[in-house]
């Protein structure tokens, strides 16, 4: 188990709890966290499940593959912290994560 | 390319794997299908968006990818010879005055059907929309999603956003006629064919292109005319570019589409059909696979195919009021097997 949080835009926060093994744009759906909108439904095929991983995170969470880093392309604002939450496994050391929704998902 | 008007017993619009199902089940009725579809090959979402991803709830098969289901679907409705008219979406569908459907599609071809099965999934495939703000206005006359007449873009400074092959492509085959091409991607690597990204950056190399890597973030202009972009530079900093066409390339997305303006009974962007025949609210057209809504519906491919099954039974009242159906199974039915070449 690992406690997952999404901040909005807006600054809402939303905490999750999540399996080991899920991801966390399957975490953020189950619990219908807005603004992950995975449109492809977690086949690294869509960029809509785009999110910010917090600094302090971002050893912790990896570095893209080659195909996700291709499908951030179809993202919009793109930064350094950017990832596909569908490509980001939970594990018990994510515990604590905490991960910003961009404004807009396209 | 507006022809003769193409007559058939049954339209399906959209040939993912529900749609060539759907060829299947139809045929072995006796009723012939013309299909249509957005995109250049069958298969719809299998072959778009997860070709290489493994499919393990298709019963008899633990794993399978979407290429090779629809390989298999092929080949499975191949006796029943259905027609393809790919890169095409219906754009227009009207009850015609013998009780069939006129149909017209975005490059005019026309038919005349009988009965009208809408397997179009998530509806279909449209180039994302970049989320700028003002972006619609400038649409059409500024801002393009494919070029279909290169005039419109002749002597233009020309902005090109996006990495993959539409954006190397139209980059190097507007360069000769623009006034001057500047490509915006976020980064170094491209997806695109390292031929033509070689091309791209000698032609950069010669001055002759302007490359920046970069994204789009704001769009400037007057009315429906467009003047600049704000590109965000990879090290943060803000930079206007002046253009006066902007074509972003950032792939496909689905939408409704036409299908909201058919004058079926729509909830939430799906049609609501019944569980017997999975009939729309009119008479004579089916909607199956995920598109469609009812108690329970489950956007499964093995659902679909249920209701292409479903469906046929009562396509083949319209299409054959005077006969009357016998159920017959394939392994015994020899006349089923006749129709599949097997006989």
């Amino acid at each position: 188990m690992a406690k997952i949080t999404y901040i909005e835009h807006d600054g809402t926060k939303h905490e999750v709890k999540a399996e080991a093994g899920m991801t966390v744009m399957e975490a953020a759906v189950k619990n219908t966290v807005p603004g992950i909108e995975a449109e492809c439904g977690g086949a690294c095929a869509c960029a809509t499940c785009h999110v910010y991983v917090r600094e302090d995170w971002r050893e912790a969470t990896g570095q893209p593959e080659e195909m996700e880093e291709d499908m951030l392309d179809f993202a919009f604002d793109v930064r350094e912290s950017s990832r596909l939450s569908c490509q980001i496994k939970v594990t018990d050391e994510l515990d604590g994560l905490v991960v910003n929704v961009p404004e807009k998902q396209f | 390319m507006a022809g003769d008007v193409i007559k058939t017993d049954a339209v399906i619009i959209g040939a993912g794997p529900v749609g060539l199902f759907a060829v299947f089940e139809l045929g072995l009725l006796d009723i012939k299908t013309h299909l249509i579809d957005i995109l250049d090959k069958p298969g719809g979402q299998c072959a778009e968006l997860y070709p290489e991803k493994p499919i393990y709830d298709i019963p008899a098969f633990p794993i399978i990818t979407g290429q090779d289901l629809t390989e298999g679907l092929l080949v499975q409705i191949k006796p029943f010879d259905p027609v393809f008219h790919l890169q095409q979406r219906v754009d227009e569908l009207k009850p015609g005055s013998d009780g069939g459907f006129h149909l017209t599609t975005d490059i005019g071809t026309r038919f005349e059907t009988k009965i009208v099965i809408i397997a179009a999934g998530g509806g279909s495939f449209t180039p994302k929309r970049p989320p700028l703000s003002g972006i619609e206005q400038v649409e059409g006359t500024s801002v393009f999603y494919s070029v279909r007449r290169i005039e419109d873009f002749k002597d233009k400074n020309i902005l090109i956003a996006g990495g993959g092959d539409s954006a190397l492509d139209w980059a190097l085959n507007l360069h000769p006629v623009a006034k001057r091409i500047t490509l915006v991607h976020r980064r170094e690597e491209f997806r695109a064919a390292p031929d033509s990204v070689n091309k791209m950056r000698a032609l950069a190399d010669a001055g002759e292109l302007d490359f920046v890597i970069g994204q789009v973030m704001e769009l400037h202009g007057e009315g429906d005319r467009l003047e600049a972009a704000s590109i965000r530079l990879k090290e943060g900093e803000m930079t206007r570019l002046e253009c006066d066409r902007l074509l972003p390339f950032f792939g496909l997305t689905m939408k409704l589409g036409p299908v909201a303006d058919w004058g079926l009974n729509l909830e939430r962007n799906h049609i609501p059909v019944d569980t017997e025949k999975f009939e729309t609210s009119t008479k004579g057209i089916f909607a199956i696979g995920d598109i469609n809504t009812y108690p329970g519906k489950l956007k499964l491919i093995l659902s679909g195919f249920h209701e292409a099954a479903l469906m046929a039974r009562q396509a083949h009242r319209y299409v054959y009021p005077d006969t009357k159906l016998v159920f017959q199974h394939t392994t015994s039915s020899s006349s089923l097997q006749r129709k599949l070449g097997v006989k």
